[in-house]
Parts: structure tokens; sequence; C-alpha cells
């Protein structure tokens, strides 16, 4: 037993103990059975709604405030639990006759109960009350600095006041918010989880938990979370350089596998916009992390010229159940039941239209000609894309029988073209590429440097391309994807 | 109101003075340090030409890339062999 228990229970208590609520039918069925064992053997019954109840027993422990619920992890009432000097030896949840009378050694006991009748939940797991009990009753883990508010002043000017809050509103991260928080993962409050970039500070689950309350999630977000943090702190991703540079850049976090229903994201109508809650508050949470953890605020490390409204967090899942194509996680190694975030260091959306094209060849050219103008139309090789293709453009590939792979080479081949076109000066402008390829022929891409997904919802032939950052690549960001831990 | 978590990284860093600014440059080996951007090299090699012809010893090192802070062993050779950085930000 450790220290905990014995303070509930006596060390020299030898007997039995019982937890009930009146609020429980089976708890009012067995009171004789209660009485007549608590006149046998020495029982301390504890009632958690109402010390007057069982009303036949006397010195009945008031229990409402479920310290000793709490501490011997009390899940259904009754709960009957066989103590020797101060040990527990054996417990019962529910009403068993057979085995409650074995464990009293009474063998009359309940005579005229059922057999059997099941128990109540106990108030101990009431919906938020197991994080409010931890906060009470718990050795709380949680290290990080407490902040005073004083009576009279607004939590929320609070917030903003000391810079927590990327412009929008926050939740209050109190201690049971964040405790709640924490149990939609199984970590360790005080694991490492990374190195935040720009201030490269040790990061924890918990300071990661706190500002996923900040931003407005659901503790069943949290495990996506901490995938998008570890994926923001892997070297490849180069985070510190993706807010540092003076480009639109941000960490877009786009989500596969089984946990995007699991949590409810969306993958269709508005798929990039706004409305869902766990599309909007993960990528804030990501944000949030580089913002108070790191340090990255705008105007500080954070030079962009004039960045883009994704910055405040970008996030959405990929819509798989109706996709003909393997998803992005796939080609990227994972099998589809696997749940993953990939990260792409990305600007903002750039919608393509095109009604016209029925054909695949027709629709391949067509959105090559948008994803040439890339960063600039006369530059090529150094920044990556992401390219979001509707249900209904992708209608176009599955009748016509066409992969993904098949459509990648034909998009590479519309993405290949004469450098003279497009070399510094061509055209009358300045920007271009070095006018020593000139005779090569070029293409837009580095070779793992487009990014594929299906989302959006069933009516419109658009898509959408979102640029890559300037320098994307070995020499700046890759995009990475990891797989989400529970 | 209950208390609220800090979010933050909670660091305080110690208050840093700036170093006094040389009275001269005479005597001092000066770091002249590429962050890998482009023309930054072209800024470099006047100050390495002006320095020159003031008789100062200037040394040139170079980021591999500028998307990243200096590794930490560039940081320590330049620590060790010099007494004075300037840095071309570039573009």
């Amino acid at each position: 037993m450790d220290n905990e228990t014995m303070t509930v229970i006596p060390e020299a208590f030898t007997g039995y103990i019982a937890v009930v609520k009146r609020e429980c039918d089976t708890c009012r069925l067995i009171e004789p059975a209660l009485q007549s064992a608590a006149q046998a053997r020495e029982l301390r019954v504890y009632s958690q709604d109402d010390p007057a109840f069982p009303p036949s027993l006397q010195d009945v422990i008031d229990e409402r405030a479920l310290e000793l619920s709490y501490r011997l992890n009390i899940e259904i009432v009754p709960t009957l639990i066989q103590v020797e000097n101060g040990e527990e030896r054996a417990r019962l949840v529910g009403w068993q006759r057979e085995a409650w009378r074995r464990l009293t050694g009474l063998p009359e006991l309940g005579a005229g109960l059922p057999e059997f009748s099941p128990g109540c939940g106990s108030k101990s797991l009431e919906p938020g009350m197991p994080e409010k009990l931890a906060f009470k009753f718990g050795d709380t883990l949680l290290q990080a600095r407490r902040i005073e508010v004083a009576s009279q002043q607004d939590e929320h000017e609070l917030m903003f006041e000391r810079g927590w809050s990327d412009g929008l509103p926050l939740v209050p991260p109190t201690e049971e918010r964040v405790l709640n928080m924490l149990s939609g993962a199984t970590r360790s409050p005080d694991e490492i989880i990374g190195i935040i970039p720009p201030d490269n500070v040790p990061c924890t689950i918990e300071k990661v938990a706190i500002n996923a309350v900040m931003a407005g999630c659901k503790p069943e977000y949290l495990p996506v979370v901490l995938a998008a943090v570890e994926a923001a702190c892997l070297d490849e991703f180069c985070m510190h350089g993706v807010l540092a540079t003076t480009y639109f850049s941000a960490p877009i976090v786009i989500v596969n596998g089984p946990v995007a229903a699991q949590i409810g994201m969306n993958w269709s109508h508005n798929v990039l916009g706004q409305g869902n809650r766990a599309n909007s508050t993960i990528g804030r949470a990501l944000q949030l992390v580089i913002r108070n953890v790191g340090g990255g605020r705008p105007g500080g490390v954070d030079r962009a010229t004039l960045g883009q409204p994704g910055k405040i967090g970008f996030c959405f899942a990929e819509r798989e159940q109706d996709s003909c194509w393997e998803s992005l996680a796939v080609e990227r190694g994972f099998s589809p039941d696997q749940s993953t975030v990939t990260l792409f260091a990305g600007g903002g959306v750039h919608p393509v239209g095109d009604q016209k094209s029925r054909r695949p060849e027709s629709l391949t050219r067509s959105l090559a000609l948008s994803l040439q103008t890339v960063y600039h139309r006369k530059i090529y090789g150094s920044t990556d894309a992401l390219l979001i293709i509707s249900p209904e453009n992708m209608r176009v590939f599955r009748e016509a029988g066409w992969s993904k792979a098949r459509f990648r080479e034909a998009l590479d081949e519309a993405l290949t073209v004469d450098g003279r076109d497009i070399v510094a000066g061509a055209g009358g402008v300045a920007e271009g590429m070095p006018k020593k390829l000139a005779d090569k022929r070029l293409t837009k891409f580095r070779s793992d440097g487009l990014l594929i997904a299906h989302a959006g919802g069933g009516a419109g032939m658009w898509s959408a391309v979102i640029t890559g950052w300037g320098r994307s690549g070995a020499h700046g960001s890759v995009p990475v994807t990891v797989a989400i831990k529970s | 109101m209950p208390a609220l978590l800090d979010p933050t990284s909670e660091l305080r860093p110690a208050q840093r003075e700036a170093l006094p600014r040389p009275k001269s440059l005479s005597g001092s080996r000066v770091a002249l340090l590429d962050i890998s951007k482009p023309r930054g090299d072209v800024f470099l090699d006047h100050l390495e030409a002006k320095l020159g012809e003031m008789g100062v010893d200037a040394r040139r090192y170079r980021k591999p890339t500028f998307t990243r802070v200096a590794p930490v062993d560039l940081k320590h050779k330049i620590a060790s062999e010099c007494d004075i950085v300037i840095e071309a930000l570039a573009d």
C-alpha cells in the first residue's frame, strides 16, 4: 500500500469498507445486507452523495469529498473491500450475493435479495471529476510557474498583456484544464518532446498541453498536437528558418489516417477554411508553442515581410475515404491504418480554376500552368509545393483510370521547360534562373518536392496550390511525416 | 480566478551588456562571416580589401547555410581565433 492510501485507511484497520451512494438503485437495494454485515463485522460504510444514507446504519462516513474514492480508485458503487491491517485484500463491485457471502464469511447475507444486481458509476468518475480530484488530492506533476490573477483582473486581458496570444482570445490555462488536456495522451507531463526554436528551449509535454488548452483544443487532439510539435523539431524541417525568413512560410499540418475521423476533423467542404474545431485549434496550438515556448514572435525572430493568415494555424485532414489514389502519408512510407501528421513549410492558398478539362491530359497541363507560378514563374527547383486535388478534379483521373504515379509522371513532363524561357532577363524580367542554364531543360520541383493530397467538398472544379518556402530542400526545409503516438 | 499555468519557456536571461566598441581595429583579428546568402560575399570582399589596406588581420568564415544558426564548432572557431566579428546579412 502506498502512502496516499494509508492516509485514508488507518494502518491498524482490519475489516471491510463499503462505498455507496443514495442515487444508486443497487446501493438502496442492498441496505439490509449492509445492515446485517455491519452488525456482524467491522464495516465502514462511505456514502458518496448523502451521509444520511443508508438510513438504517449508524456512523456512515461522509464521502462527498470523494477522497477515499479517488485514492482507492473506486469505479463502481457499491464496492466492498476487505482490509487487513490497513491493506486491501480483496474487492467486489456491484451486488454479487454469493461473492459477498464468501468475502464476509456470512452465509446468510442478503437472504431475500436477488443473486446479482449491477452497480452504478462512482461519483469520482463523473465527467470532469477525475481531473478535479487529481488537482485536489493528487501529487500533481505540473511544474509550470503559476501566474496569479488578481481579483480585479480580467484573465483574458492578462493573457494578452503577457504576450501569450496570437491576437485572438485564448482559453485560460488553469491547472484543471491542463490536467484534463493531459488526460488525452498517455505520456508523462515532464517528458521532453523536443527543442523548440528559435530560442532552442527544451519543451515538456506539459508546456504543449498548456498551449493546447489556450488554443482551444480538446484533450483528444493532444496526440496530434504532440506529433506536430515533434515534427517541427526535426532538423530537416528547419523550423527556425521557416520562422525567421522574410517569406510567407508557416508549418502546415496535414493529418492522415484513422485519427482524423476519430477526433472529428474536416477534410470536406471548406477544408482549408474556418469552422472545424480540430482543424482550427491543432494548427494554432503548434504556433502557440513556437510563440510561447520557442519565443518566436512577429517582428522578433519571425521576420516575415507580409506573412499570411495561415500563420494563426493551418491544419487539415486528407479526404481518404473516396480517394482513388494512395494518401500523402502512404506515399511517404506509412500504412493506411497509421495516423500521421505531415508538416509542410507553406505559404498561402492559390486557387486553381479549370471548368473545362474533362480529360486527364488537359487537366494535368492545366494544373501545371498554376504550379509553374509557385514562388515565381521563372524560378525553378528551389521551392516545394503542396497540390490539393478536389473530388471533382479527382473524378477526371478516376474515370480515365490514372494512378497517382501516372499523374505525377505527366505532371513532371508538363513542368519541364526550356531554360532559355526562364533565365534572368528573359521576357524583359530581371528575375530568373542563372543564364548558364539557358540550354538546359529545367523541372519546376526537386524530385520529392511536390506533395499531393485529396481534400475538399464534393462540388466544385477547383484545386489548390500551396507554395512552399523559397528555401525548400536539404539546405532549407523538407516536408516531414511522423506517426501519432497515443 | 484560479492561477494560470505559464505557457512560456520561463527563461529569464541575465542582462547581458554589450562589449565596449573597440577604439581602433589595429592589432585586432577581425572575422568576416558569410552566412551563405547571395551577394554577402560581394560585401565582404569589399570589407576585406579595405581592412587589408588598413593593415588589419581579417579572416573569412562561412556558415553552411543561412537557414540555420551557425554550427557550434564554427562559433567556437571564430571565438578562439578572432576579437571582432563582422557578419554580412546580404540580399
